[in-house]
């Protein structure tokens, strides 16, 4: 386990750094000089030249690059146009609606999607097991925004139950009651990947259904229910913990699309409104921190794996 | 086609769809889309970009079935130009994800060096999320349908790749490669016509899933701002249009929606059907579905 722990993080390193390379690249592959785009439409020539050798954009590529990443490992991820404030910074302002919004959704995910994956492949093959499987590949063919803008109008302009937009901290005043600010965007994003983890619960069970210890536990007349939980969901949950991981990942860059519906101060809606105001540190910023936190969790979610299905790191 | 491959090609379909009458719905409504989108300047009552300020948020009726928009546009007629986009969109995405990341993964297993180098650059172009992948992408270049298109296909071609390597890789061994290889077919002959036959079914059902998740990754894109031209009819950029004017105007949520979740849903029943007959292990997993 050790090992292969070992192993899976050296391996990250080469991937990470090409990763960051590319972020890297990313201003260079913008036409135009870097330092100017950079600076963006207002800057003078004068102030253009003083970045340009700030940043030692007159020294070759490799270099700067060097520069660059030497700089990000310390902590310096470059100023905002648009703000004027250090990278960082404003990255985690968005922070806590963001992964408050994240978890949410997994709350969401959790209580959807286990239990009626779970009741559909237990009554498989029935009708209800056909409307459950149905439904969620429904909901997997929902645009989120789409399903977000049905949501406001429903629960917020007709009812008036739920706010719409906007999300004040819990340290403000309200406190813990600012999260029903979240509610409906969590929704909206748990719905296409609850449908998935749906499917994916019931995928598993079928198939764990299928293993001999299932036929063994069945054999020496042990309760269905009791085989339903004891061996074929526990074993079940190996292949969704991963899945969670991974959706839990997936869901860093979704919530750039429900930030948005929603107008969450979050880091999603950050990385949009930066590309439109073209704050490119910012956008490099973002798209740095969160390749690393998608790497990260991909890899943790691995190491679980391997932790709760001893087979794998044997590979 | 000769008559004698016409019917085998019904019976192929009448075995993939036998028994599922949802999938066969999907196959019906997809096939509505492409008339639709073949057909439109015969279909649409009115020019799509033709702005009435005087007939501006119209309920649906006789005169508009959808309704128009907040430029007097008729939104049937939008609607069905829509078609066309989704299935240039759809066409052109799996076509860019196949042809890179088919050759990518096929190549990448059958010339091992240079193939671990390539499958690398996939491994670092998947470390970022798909959606994040594309808005980079589309800042770097301009809005429009061309790149677009060609955006949405890089990203599947790296889930493409994966699959089509490990494909390819288990085919290598097989035992009719050794005997192609000792009849003396060079490196071409063996890739093309000796691999590449036995990648088609798995290849057409990444297809219609990348054709699905295309309309989605397109439609947040346009809605993002960051999609096609704001000016082209698309489904995704009627939506994003309209959502200032949802509560006087909910039908212009309504209609390209429903489309654009009608035909994802069509694609997905399909791609469903078209993997269980492949995929002996789901089959009759769930009948009708």
């Amino acid at each position: 386990m050790l090992g292969y722990a070992t192993r899976r993080l050296l391996a990250l390193i080469p991937t990470l750094l090409a990763a960051s390379l590319l972020v890297f690249l990313f201003v260079h592959l913008i036409p135009g000089d870097p330092a100017a785009v950079l600076l963006g439409d207002t800057a003078t020539p004068e102030e253009v030249e003083a970045l340009t050798r700030e940043m030692g954009l007159d020294a070759p590529v490799y270099l700067q690059y060097l520069y660059w990443l030497g700089n990000v490992l310390q902590g310096d991820l470059g100023t905002s146009i648009f703000f004027g404030a250090p990278v960082l910074s404003v990255i985690a302002d968005g922070a806590e609606t963001s992964i408050l919004l994240a978890v949410m959704t997994m709350v969401w995910i959790v209580i959807l999607g286990v239990p009626i994956g779970v009741v559909s492949a237990t009554r498989h093959g029935t009708w209800v097991d056909q409307l459950a499987s149905g439904g969620a590949m429904l909901f997997a063919s929902v645009p989120t925004f789409w399903l977000g803008l049905y949501l406001i109008l429903i629960f917020s302009v007709s009812l008036g139950w739920l706010p719409s937009s906007g999300y004040p901290s819990i340290s403000d005043d309200g406190g813990l009651a600012n999260l029903r600010y979240l509610l409906l965007p969590s929704f909206t994003l748990a719905a296409p990947n609850a449908a998935l983890i749906i499917r994916l619960v019931r995928a598993s069970m079928l198939d764990v259904q299928r293993e001999d210890h299932v036929r063994t536990a069945r054999a020496k007349g042990l309760a269905p229910w009791k085989v339903a939980t004891k061996h074929v969901f526990r074993n079940a949950l190996i292949a969704v913990a991963a899945a969670f991981g991974f959706t839990f990942a997936a869901l860093i860059s979704e919530a750039v699309v429900t930030e948005t519906v929603f107008s969450l101060p979050g880091i999603g809606r950050l990385v949009v409104q930066s590309i439109l105001r073209r704050d490119y540190p910012v956008i490099q910023g973002v798209i740095l921190i969160i390749v690393v936190l998608y790497m990260v969790i991909n890899l943790l979610v691995d190491l679980a794996y391997a932790w709760l299905d001893p087979r794998v790191s044997l590979k | 086609m000769t008559p004698n491959a016409t019917v085998q090609w019904f019976a192929t379909g009448r075995r993939i769809f036998r028994g599922r009458w949802l999938a066969t719905l999907g196959l019906a409504w997809l096939v509505l889309v492409v008339l639709a989108a073949v057909f439109a300047p015969l279909i649409v009552p009115y020019d799509p970009l033709e702005i009435d300020p005087v007939a501006r948020l119209t309920e649906p009726g006789a005169a508009h079935f959808f309704g128009t928009d907040h430029f007097g546009r008729d939104t049937f007629s939008r609607s069905i130009y829509g078609a066309r986009m989704a299935i240039v969109i759809g066409l052109g995405s799996v076509v860019v994800a196949l042809l890179v990341g088919g050759l990518t993964g096929m190549i990448s297993a059958y010339f091992t060096r240079l193939g671990a180098f390539l499958m690398r650059v996939v491994d670092v172009l998947m470390a970022f999320p798909a959606l994040l992948l594309a808005l980079v992408l589309m800042t770097i270049l301009e809005r429009s349908v061309m790149n677009t298109v060609l955006v949405i296909g890089i990203v599947y071609a790296t889930t493409t790749a994966r699959i089509l390597f490990g494909m390819t890789l288990k085919l290598k061994n097989e035992v009719f490669i050794d005997a192609a290889v000792c009849s003396g077919a060079g490196h071409a002959s063996v890739l093309f016509r000796h691999i590449l036959p036995n990648l088609i079914s798995p290849l057409l059902v990444q297809a219609s899933f990348i054709f699905a998740f295309a309309q989605l990754q397109a439609a947040a894109l346009d809605f993002l701002g960051l999609g096609l031209p704001p000016e082209v009819p698309s489904w995704g950029n009627m939506l994003s249009e309209s959502r200032i004017y949802v509560t006087r105007a909910p039908w212009l949520l309504l209609f390209p929606g429903a489309l654009i979740i009608l035909s994802v849903f069509s694609m997905n029943l399909v791609g469903d059907a078209l993997r269980d007959s492949i995929d002996p292990r789901f089959k009759n997993d769930i009948k009708g579905v």
